[in-house]
């Protein structure tokens, strides 16, 4: 597949000797970054189909209560409640994690800065090696007696904590110690992110040179630093609760349920822009790329990008509005939450900004970032309303507050890892993707998707709550009506499901069978289009220098409408 | 809006209600000028044959402003959204207004229990009554409930009241509504709570004035009540699916 085409290439590439490594070695083993950030990239890719897979299960099961699910089987209330955590987990720590962040990370940075390789292969290779480790561990927690943890992404106390309570003892245990696996992969593969970045460029490149997508995957990884050791340190007491009794979020033993509320969300909430940053890179790249435009206020944009990282360490209780906490505090995570809607606003006004005076070609990864910005726009607005404390009071817990995620995780890490895909194809693996059949997928994904959470809001405001196996049990949502809506949004699932078959016939088969791609079929500026597609290994047969920015487009006076960055004359 | 899908109930639904409708208003003109700012651009700026994008950094104020003054409007409005949230926030989880009336709420899995105050309107004497699954109120009553859990965390969601509030097992949270509509409406669970959260449902029962009510909680002292509850989801329209219907048919009737 793809790993071959990506060591084997130019030996000539580079002087140094190079003895044939085992089949084990080479892959197993291998430090490169392409190779790590294609099993990032597969592995996520995997798991999407099982998170995905779930969705397909559980929606099944509230369009259609009682009845066996094609392909699955029977959905009973502990399997729902299995189903929807493990759903929320997969997605965001097994697929928009590794993908967005360890995927694109480790197969773009050193290419898009001018070096071989990240600054601490081996530590490279292990993260990898963890990450691995962790979905085993998931998977394990499936076949254990009990099942599968069935207590949300979110794990709240007493529930996680007690066995008696939660009836999957192993399940959560082994959730749990996924999960701090992932955790740990994470911070491991982040100190290449930030290191290689900032000290491993290529001469010339000054920080406002850095691609977008780079600043982003730093600053990503540096708020995950920042935040997730609050929760590691949560997760062990939980551990701990649900092994050796202690009581650190149990009430009966002296311990606070809203303490772990506080451990999670603290890391919860700055994750969710941990996420959001590589996507919003990704679309930066393919804006300016497919409308020959510099990108609209490069430095705002990374300016307003670190206001929102800081920000975004003090909104967390948000999501604790009725949690029990003082009610006076409400009133001061009411005020960060609306402010963090600010400098998003600023970003995303200036995305739009790009497009002014452009030349937009509507090729498909362009398709996938305009895409992204529209329905990421609708997410970002109806987060406000459950920003407003007062109105939280009625959505906490509803369907509204699945759809508003929905459309702020689905364009970040599906639409996000399709815009990336689709992309970075050609260079990844040197052949060209059908624009036929990327055309047919994106409407094909995007139109259901609306299909599906579009209504949901409507049924949040019908006072529909979440995690609920069966709404036939509850009479003012039992309606025809309302199940109306369920069936719809169910439909609408599938459909989208059944047009990711073309997703996967166009990206295997155009392996084998796409145009050969040159090395920069785009005409892109950064520097990953400089070398071979796909790139050999050690990246760069002399290291470039940088004369210029990343989004030096359509320059007055210059004969060509692109700009790379390392050549030293006009273009 | 919300008043289409759920008649409010209670005296704070509509402040509830109104705060969303405001919302509505700023954020949906919002996202409509930038979608069709968006739309617009994408539309004039294709790519045309000989004609090549204009080069423009972002960075000089002429341009900056073009990004910088929505950016401020977006501040305004945020602080209006602020002031009015903050007015509605403390009205209902701030002040309790003096109680004519006290309810306990007890949730544990996977079942709501009830403590009505009884003809002392005291909690925690002897005449108390309670209840499993059914609620039953006073409509223009001033309530003040106290929320326990014997487990884990659960919510107690009245979503014609616009209500919800954790409860935590350990502690006895207070609160407050006033209803102001007769009429039989859900309870729920909306805090996951194990593998019943999906059926810990319950009633609630505003009663039109004192004569209604005295004639329920007579019934439930005496055991001749029939709970409302069990009635309601008895009477469903959309029933739960047999096993004997095909996948196929089950399907092609839904349409």
């Amino acid at each position: 597949m793809g790993q071959t085409t990506v060591t084997h290439d130019s030996h000539a590439a580079h002087g140094h000797d190079h003895h044939e490594q085992g089949f084990i070695m080479k892959y197993f083993f291998s430090t490169d970054h392409k190779i790590i950030g294609l099993q990032y990239m597969f592995t996520g890719m995997f798991m999407a189909i099982v998170g995905g897979y779930f969705a397909y299960a559980f929606r099944m099961q509230l369009a259609f209560p009682g009845m066996e699910v094609p392909l699955y089987g029977t959905v009973g209330p502990g399997e729902y409640n299995m189903l929807i955590t493990n759903h929320g987990s997969i997605m965001i720590f097994w697929v928009a994690m590794p993908v967005l962040i360890a995927a694109f990370g480790n197969i773009l940075i050193p290419l898009m800065i001018g070096c071989d390789d990240m600054v601490f292969p081996r530590l490279n290779r292990l993260s990898y090696q963890i990450f691995l480790l962790s979905v085993v561990v998931l998977f394990m927690s499936f076949f254990v007696q009990g099942g599968g943890f069935g207590g949300a992404w979110t794990s709240y106390p007493p529930l996680s904590a007690v066995a008696e309570y939660n009836l999957t003892d192993w399940g959560a245990s082994l959730w749990l110690i996924a999960v701090a696996l992932e955790f740990v992969a994470f911070l491991i593969g982040g100190i290449n992110f930030v290191t290689t970045s900032m000290n491993a460029r290529a001469p010339g490149m000054r920080m406002t040179d850095i691609p977008m997508v780079v600043w982003m995957i730093v600053l990503a990884s540096i708020m995950f630093m920042a935040s997730v050791g609050p929760l590691i340190a949560g997760s062990i007491m939980l551990l701990m609760d649900q092994r050796i009794g202690t009581t650190f979020f149990v009430p009966s033993g002296g311990g606070d349920p809203i303490l772990w509320q506080h451990l999670f969300w603290f890391f919860g909430h700055p994750e969710v822009y941990v996420v959001l940053l590589p996507a919003l890179g990704i679309v930066a790249e393919i804006m300016t790329t497919f409308a020959r435009k510099k990108l609209f206020g490069y430095k705002t944009i990374l300016y307003t990008t670190f206001a929102t990282g800081g920000l975004a360490f003090v909104v967390w209780a948000h999501h604790q509005f009725i949690a029990g906490i003082d009610p006076r505090m409400a009133n001061i995570f009411l005020v960060t939450t609306l402010l963090i809607s600010i400098p998003i606003a600023e970003i995303l006004f200036s995305y739009i900004a790009t497009l002014y005076g452009g030349s937009i070609e509507f090729r498909t990864p362009m398709l996938w970032a305009l895409g992204f910005l529209i329905t990421f726009l609708l997410g970002g607005v109806t987060g406000i309303y459950l920003g407003s404390s007062a109105l939280d009071i009625y959505f906490h817990d509803s369907y509204f507050v699945v759809a508003h995620f929905h459309y702020t995780f689905f364009p970040i890490a599906i639409i996000g890892m399709f815009a990336g895909l689709y992309f970075w194809y050609p260079k990844m693996f040197g052949r060209m993707m059908d624009e036929t059949l990327g055309k047919i997928h994106f409407w094909g994904t995007i139109i259901p998707f609306n299909g599906i959470f579009l209504p949901l809001f409507l049924v949040g405001m019908a006072g529909q709550h979440r995690r609920i196996y069966n709404f036939q049990h509850f009479p003012d949502l039992a309606t025809a009506d309302l199940q109306g809506i369920r069936v719809f949004a169910t439909v609408s699932m599938v459909t989208m499901l059944l047009f990711q078959f073309v997703f996967a016939y166009n990206f295997f088969v155009s392996m084998f069978k796409g145009e050969k791609a040159p090395a920069n079929p785009w005409k892109s500026n950064t520097l990953e289009w400089t070398v071979p597609s796909p790139p050999p290994h050690g990246n760069f047969a002399e290291l470039p220098t940088v004369y210029r920015g990343p989004y030096e487009y359509s320059v007055p006076g210059n004969k060509e409408d692109y700009w790379p960055q390392n050549m030293p004359d006009r273009n | 809006m919300i008043e289409y899908f759920v008649p409010g109930a209670s005296t704070y639904a509509g402040d509830i209600d109104f705060l969303f409708d405001m919302i509505t208003i700023i954020v949906g003109f919002w996202f409509v000028m930038v979608l069709a700012v968006m739309t617009y651009f994408m539309v004039r700026f294709r790519r045309k044959e000989g004609v090549r994008a204009a080069y423009i950094s972002g960075d000089p104020h002429s341009q900056k402003k073009w990004t910088h003054y929505p950016h401020y409007s977006v501040i305004a409005l945020d602080v209006v959204i602020i002031v009015f949230t903050v007015m509605v926030w403390v009205d209902v989880k701030q002040t309790l207004p003096q109680a004519e009336d006290k309810i306990r709420v007890v949730g544990q899995q996977w079942s709501w229990f009830f403590i009505h105050s009884g003809p002392d309107g005291k909690l925690g004497t002897e005449d108390d009554i309670s209840n499993v699954n059914d609620l039953h109120v006073k409509k223009d009553t001033v309530y003040h409930f106290e929320l326990e859990s014997r487990d884990v965390l659960h919510n107690f969601s009245v979503p014609a009241f616009r209500l919800r509030q954790d409860t935590i097992p350990g502690r006895t949270i207070t609160g407050w509504f006033e209803p102001n509509k007769t009429g039989v409406y859900d309870i729920q669970c909306a805090e996951i709570c194990g593998y019943g959260h999906g059926i810990m449902g319950a009633t609630i029962v505003v009663h039109e004035d004192q004569q209604s009510y005295d004639a329920a909680m007579e019934s439930i002292r005496n055991r001749t009540y029939e709970s409302d509850y069990q009635k309601r989801l008895q009477k469903m329209t959309v029933s739960t699916a047999s096993n004997s219907e095909s996948f196929t048919d089950k399907l092609l009737s839904s349409f």
